[in-house]
């Protein structure tokens, strides 16, 4: 199922300060709560964000244990060309997810 | 209906209420702050969301924050998808032939699904029963698309249920006239003040009485079933409002009505009423 969202301009001038907004589904399991039968459930964390405008990286983050669960991160950028804004969400047990958006820019 | 719901018990019916404001002007004696009372709407009900913090409530005003768009744009895929049947042992058939998916029947949602949720819990001929949206989900999809159907709470059903809740928002709740419905309405009302649990409390004492008031460091709100399914920060992820029910059940450390039950279904008639005209704002999000 759909598991990202990205929110971000569609069309953007060249230079300006553009908003990204962006939503996954996971669960975040820190690694440190018990689970019902009183043994310590496994960690299961987002622990990479990156972000590739046209390829190249603008925004990344390191994710640890105690984010909440479905993650939000809003970042800035400066939009120079049209393309594409790649997202790669990247975590435990073999976890990747990428969504991306394509942006036009005028001038 | 109006008569017996116990929020109107606070304030004089509409009549005297306007014989009240004409005496007022007619007098010409009432200070400002009576006037902007006076002039304050009549209807004295409050969405859960007014209740929240401003940045909760900014959470749940931008699709782009609101974490419940994820269900919604899960409920998108599973609309337009033909549904799997998983088999007994646990394997995936993907043999879809003879099924179809929501789209095949109800074509676009939102345009054929808007106001849909707003009329629920609504009477099925065929079970002789009422229904809530979720029941009617899942009578779907056994009735219509040879499938099982989802497990209460599930993320396909909680998905589902957004998308669908989605469609109607800022649609008023419009309990369906239906007289097969009253019976069922009526019971739902005595169980919302019925004493339940240990802790020996009705829904009315806090939701109707202490509303806006605190338990505990938590304002008490008007229990109005608009949001749901609402993205819960406490649950971190999206839940019915059967789950809250029962949550609340749990929390007055009475034993909690099963999901689909009768009795649960009868509250939210119940409590569908009692917001009746309130705009629907699924999915919402609560603290």
């Amino acid at each position: 199922m759909a598991r990202a969202l990205i929110n971000a301009p569609a069309a953007a001038r060249a230079g300006e300060v553009i908003e990204i907004r962006t939503l996954i589904t996971h669960p975040m399991e820190t690694g440190f709560r018990p689970g019902a039968d009183g043994k310590t459930l496994a960690r299961d964390i987002i622990s990479r964000f990156t972000c590739q405008y046209n390829g190249e990286v603008v925004f990344s983050a390191e994710l640890f244990s105690a984010i909440a669960a479905n993650p939000f991160i809003a970042f800035h950028t400066v939009a120079t060309k049209s393309g594409v804004l790649l997202c790669t969400w990247q975590g435990d047990n073999g976890f990747m997810e990428s969504a991306s958006v394509p942006i036009t820019v005028l001038g | 209906m109006a008569g017996r719901n116990p929020l109107h018990r606070t304030h004089p019916p509409r009549p005297l209420r306007a014989l009240l404001r004409g005496a007022a002007l007619a007098i010409g004696c009432a200070s400002a702050a009576q006037a902007a009372d006076l002039a304050a709407p009549s209807d004295q009900r409050r969405s859960g969301a007014e209740f929240m913090s401003a940045s909760t409530r900014a959470m749940q005003r931008d699709d782009s924050l609101n974490p419940g768009m994820l269900w919604v744009k899960d409920g998108e895929a599973l609309w337009q998808a033909v549904p799997e049947v998983r088999l007994q042992g646990g394997g995936a058939v993907t043999d879809t032939t003879g099924r179809q998916s929501c789209a095949a029947c109800h074509g676009d949602a939102s345009r054929r699904m808007r106001g849909v949720a707003a009329r629920y819990p609504a009477f099925d001929d065929a079970s002789q029963r009422p229904l809530t949206l979720a029941g009617r989900i899942n009578q779907c999809r056994q009735k219509h698309q040879q499938s099982q159907p989802w497990r209460a709470e599930s993320a396909e059903l909680l998905a589902m249920e957004s998308y669908i809740a989605f469609q109607s928002r800022a649609v008023p709740i419009t309990p369906p006239a239906d007289t097969r419905l009253q019976p069922y309405q009526e019971r739902g009302r005595q169980r919302y003040l019925q004493q339940l649990g240990q802790l020996d409390l009705s829904c009315a004492q806090c939701h109707d009485q202490r509303a806006g008031l605190r338990l505990g460091s938590s304002l008490i709100p008007q229990a109005h079933p608009g949001g749901y399914p609402v993205y819960r920060l406490e649950w971190q992820g999206v839940g019915s409002l059967e789950r809250r029910l029962r949550n609340c059940m749990s929390g007055v450390r009475a034993e909690s009505f099963a999901f689909g039950s009768v009795e649960l279904v009868e509250l939210q008639l119940y409590l569908a009423e009692r917001a009746r005209g309130m705009p629907l704002e699924a999915p919402g999000v609560r603290p």
